[in-house]
């Protein structure tokens, strides 16, 4: 009996970047099933991270676009007939904006797919106009409204993000926002409502995904050899996660 | 002359307001459903929950299930062979059922039927403590030959040894082999009566003395059996008659349609214990009757649920006497009662009633269960409403399957079923040879020890040398492979073509057959387990360093992997294509041997639930699944070594090539809630996105389970607080609480995919 085996994928040519892992999932980095292809490598260090093994650009493979597309291309089929697309999460996607471009770019109009940016708008400056171009939805994370507290959980500054925003917003892109929510951390009234309200006043952000802090990463922090912060921080109750959306859907936002 | 006149007892006022001609001239009941089904394009909000009484009854039949989950079975009727006639009636709450009409005189009574082995029987007994009765005991050993007996009477040695190492397994050598499907719709459509006179002519046909010495045995064994049939048919109105239905006639509105479809299979449920006892494709068939009685007034949607749930209740309590060896390869006392519901129409018109919406919302009004297997036929152009609604039934009650529509209309039309779990087959013009299946990873370790048996030791393939190199070469691997498959394949064959020439001579399916078309299509339906131990196995060889760890006798007894290797599972060619390529050429090696009757090969991968005692029969593999270990079931990647996601787990399934495996190709998903999305209508939205998906690239059949793992375990730890608590394996599903711990382990031990 012999069996063919394909040939390797081609390697090498002009653009590539760092990547950790691909995945297909559904109803999680945007909507329907996607192909996610998550980057290595974010300038934050958020404490709540669940992907901490993506921070650091050494950890991803060193991985030509035309590779991320033909495992892409394989799945298109499913994707149209499915509903759904492709996203760029990470670590951070706008670290390597030259990568993400092509990618978005190429499953765009290669593949005919609904794009997807999962960021946090810290390096939203580094996505130049073309680039956004080639992206159908933004899933934006705003961490916290609290300036001192985003510094905090994250190692940086919120105007970025802010920015980012607005200028999503003056592009007409479509936006969801996605807020964590950490007992003692980000679900101060005062914390949500200002998220909740810059985000209403955008008029482009179509939902909300109220995401309950959750320790599923802590495994990987261990493996790391690093300290997980939040270990002892309790995961919201039910209830905690309806007020927070409610607070959001008071602003006449659609939160989930 | 007027024209009914000319078909004179061939039309009835029962069929007043029915459409069309061809189905009353010829037995037709797919152009009977053609002619006068109504499509139904909306959603759920129609359907009625389930009345007092409907609650009263299941009630009264759950009350039952604690004691029979505690002894194994409630009760049996251990003195009196089962046929068609032989039990009383037996009622659940005479005064109150819609419907009418039990196995025995009793509830989950139990009854022997000898015919398909003795020692089945007499084994069943003695387990739950039943007398033997020995006057039985020499009717079946020594006046009357059982099926069984039979088929050993013929057995090789060569078949036997494989059968006993466990390459060969699950054969229905010492049971019914089922997954033969009555055209149920027939008594209800046409009454009996009629039934009989188009077999008598059926007979007649035959009566000439065949000239062609090939056909005369074919001859006589078909008038034999169109004999037989009739005396099933006549056994048939007997048995109504005693519960004080004349079904001679058709049925003449909704609650008779119903209640004479399933004295038809009760018949069948009454004369066989067959593996799978499948009902068929039944919803849009009554739902020509509940819309024609809705219409004139005669029925509220209420009563239209009642009778359907009412229905399902006697559906829910088929019960057979198995053996704990059965129970260890089928676990959790299935029947495979599977109905297969929706799929698309030759003219493009969605098969869909609201009749297939009442039979998923029984799953509701008397909440999650195993049985009837409900089977959506799976295509993307059903109507939204319907997908929805499944959708949201299979996230609620894990209780559904779904198989492609796409890839079985044009092979078997528009009026296919499934029996048992995944296969096919025209309902009432095609049936099966049923043939368990062969271990291919056990046949692997063949190839690498010369044929002997990596657990005993014993010579029971081809003695082809085994290898002694370090590290495992692949081509060499793969040319001894080559010659164990041939091996396999001739002496697989060969054992079933014995043991389906002595069931239908000693436990032929007279019932049954009798409500299929003379000229039936035959398969001969074999099957794989294994596959996916076996394909990562080759792919590490060749990918990775693989060297065999042997015993003192050479015999190579374990496998030390050194560095990676692509697994099954994750949409990657190089090991995907090994799987496709043994799929294909095992079916290759399978055709090259006649079979009894003619019978047309097909094969399935499905395991049920017997890749766990595969999996104890099977040494450790070169894939490093050490011995002992379970199979992942059907044709699942093995367990935790799909890393990419459910998604990409099923699109390298999807690649099996249905032309090579038209029995079926199966796979199980077990998601967590929030690997579906993050609201309920998203959740179902996505859902329904993700069979559309598989089914548009080629994916044939979907166990889709949504559960938490938390709920299991607590489930295995508090079984009384999840009595109703249902999870879909390999083709079927079952009560999680009546798995045996090894088996709930292994479930709970299976890849969820979650969302993190």
């Amino acid at each position: 009996m012999t069996v063919t085996f394909p040939a390797t994928l081609p390697v090498g040519p002009a653009t590539g970047g760092s990547v950790h892992s691909w995945d297909l999932s559904t109803g999680v980095d945007g909507p329907g099933t996607r192909f996610v292809v998550f980057l290595a490598g974010c300038p934050l260090n958020c404490l709540y991270c669940h992907n901490p093994d993506t921070m650091r650009m050494g950890n991803g493979r060193r991985t030509s676009a035309d590779e991320v597309v033909a495992e892409a291309s394989k799945c298109t089929a499913f994707l149209h007939a499915a509903g759904g697309g492709a996203t760029v999460s990470g670590g951070e996607p706008l670290l390597q904006p030259g990568f993400s471009g092509e990618l978005f770019h190429r499953f765009k109009h290669e593949l005919g797919l609904h794009t997807a940016l999962d960021t946090s708008g810290f390096l939203g400056a580094r996505a130049d106009d073309a680039l956004l171009a080639d992206v159908d939805l933004v899933l934006l994370d705003v961490k916290s409204w609290d300036r001192d507290l985003y510094r905090r959980l994250t190692g940086q500054r919120l105007d970025p993000t802010l920015d980012f925003a607005r200028r999503l917003a003056d592009l007409g892109k479509e936006v969801w926002v996605r807020f964590v929510l950490v007992p003692g951390l980000t679900d101060g009234a005062d914390n949500v409502d200002g998220v909740a309200s810059f985000a209403a006043s955008l008029g482009n952000v179509s939902r909300v995904d109220v995401l309950p802090f959750h320790k599923l990463g802590a495994a990987k922090w261990a493996s790391l050899g690093r300290e997980f912060a939040l270990a002892d921080t309790p995961v919201p109750t039910a209830e905690q996660v309806r007020a927070a959306r409610g607070a959001f859907a008071a602003h006449g936002l659609h939160a989930v | 002359m007027t024209t009914s006149q000319q078909h004179a007892g061939r039309t009835t006022d029962a069929w007043d307001g029915f459409r069309g001609g061809l189905w009353r001239d010829a037995i037709d009941v797919r152009d009977f459903i053609q002619q006068n089904y109504t499509p139904y394009e909306g959603d759920g909000a129609f359907l009625a929950g389930p009345t007092e009484r409907t609650t009263g009854i299941w009630r009264k039949i759950t009350a039952l299930f604690p004691e029979e989950r505690a002894k194994g079975v409630l009760d049996v009727s251990y003195d009196t062979p089962s046929t068609i006639t032989a039990h009383a009636p037996g009622w659940i709450d005479r005064e109150n059922e819609l419907v009418v009409g039990l196995q025995t005189d009793a509830p989950l009574k139990r009854a022997i039927m000898p015919n398909g082995g003795w020692r089945m029987v007499a084994g069943a007994l003695e387990t739950y403590g039943y007398p033997v009765d020995p006057g039985l005991e020499k009717v079946f050993t020594a006046y009357r030959k059982t099926h069984n007996a039979g088929v050993f009477d013929a057995y090789t040695p060569e078949i036997r040894a494989a059968r006993r190492a466990g390459v060969v397994t699950g054969l229905p050598d010492a049971y019914g082999r089922g997954r033969i499907i009555g055209d149920y719709r027939r008594v209800a459509l046409y009454g009996v009566d009629r039934l009989i006179a188009a077999k008598r002519e059926e007979k007649a046909s035959l009566d000439a003395a065949p000239t062609d010495p090939r056909a005369l045995e074919e001859t006589i064994r078909e008038r034999e059996e169109l004999a037989e049939q009739v005396r099933a048919l006549e056994e048939l109105k007997a048995m109504a008659a005693g519960y004080g239905h004349d079904v001679s006639g058709p049925a003449r509105d909704a609650r008779q349609a119903v209640q004479w479809l399933y004295f038809a299979y009760l018949a069948a449920v009454k004369e066989q214990n067959g593996a799978a006892m499948s009902l068929g494709r039944t919803s849009t068939f009554l739902d020509v009757y509940l819309e024609r009685d809705l219409a004139a007034g005669r029925l509220t949607e209420e009563q239209a649920q009642e009778l359907v749930d009412d229905f399902v209740i006697k559906l829910r309590i088929v019960r057979f006497l198995r053996t704990p060896e059965y129970d260890e390869l089928f676990s959790g006392d299935p029947t495979w009662v599977t109905e297969s519901i929706g799929g698309i129409g030759a003219d493009g018109r969605p098969l869909v009633t609201r009749t297939s919406f009442r039979y998923l919302q029984t799953l509701y009004n008397l909440g999650p269960a195993p049985e009837p297997n409900m089977t959506v036929l799976w295509s993307p152009k059903l109507p939204r409403g319907f997908k929805e609604f499944c959708a949201k039934v299979s996230i609620d009650t894990s209780s559904v399957q779904y198989e492609s529509d796409e890839l079985m209309r044009p092979r078997t039309g528009d009026d296919t079923a499934i029996a048992c779990c995944v296969s096919a087959m025209e309902v009432g013009r095609q049936m099966q040879f049923f043939g368990a299946r062969v271990n291919l990873a056990k046949t692997l370790l063949y190839a690498i020890n010369g044929g002997r048996d990596e657990r005993s030791g014993a010579q029971v393939g081809p003695a082809t040398g085994a290898l002694t190199s370090e590290v495992l070469d692949y081509d060499e691997v793969m040319d001894r492979f080559d010659r164990q498959l041939e091996w396999l394949a001739e002496t697989y064959v060969h054992a079933l073509n014995v043991i389906h020439y002595m069931h239908d001579k000693y436990a032929y399916e007279r019932l049954e057959m009798a409500l299929h078309d003379r000229a039936v299509r035959r398969t001969m339906a074999c099957g794989i387990a294994g596959l996916s131990v076996a394909a990562d196995s080759l792919s590490a060889i060749r990918y990775a360093k693989v060297r065999p760890v042997r015993d003192e006798t050479g015999l190579a007894v374990d496998y030390e992997v050194e560095g990676a290797y692509p697994a099954y599972g994750n949409n990657d060619d190089r090991a995907d294509a090994i799987a496709v390529q043994l799929v294909e050429e095992f079916m290759r090696k399978v055709r090259k041997h006649p079979t009894y009757r003619g019978a047309e090969h097909t094969q399935s991968v499905l395991t049920i639930t017997s890749n766990v005692v595969y999996g104890k029969k099977t040494g450790a593999t070169p894939d490093g699944r050490r011995a002992g270990e379970p199979f992942s079931p059907g044709a699942n990647p093995m367990n935790g070594r799909d890393t990419h996601g459910y998604v990409a787990s099923a699109l390298s399934v999807a690649k099996l090539p249905y032309d090579a495996a038209e029995d079926g190709i199966s796979l199980t998903n077990t998601v967590t809630p929030d690997a579906l999305g993050r609201t309920p209508e998203e959740r179902v939205r996505n859902l329904a996105g993700v069979l559309d998906g598989y089914t548009a690239v080629g994916g044939f059949h979907m166990n889709v389970n949504v559960l938490d793992r938390e709920t299991l375990l607590d489930a295995m730890e508090h079984p009384e607080k999840y009595p109703q608590l249902t999870i879909r394996v390999s083709g079927y599903a079952v009560n999680f609480v009546r798995l045996t711990r090894e088996q709930q382990l292994d479930v709970v031990h299976r890849t969820f995919h979650g969302s993190l």
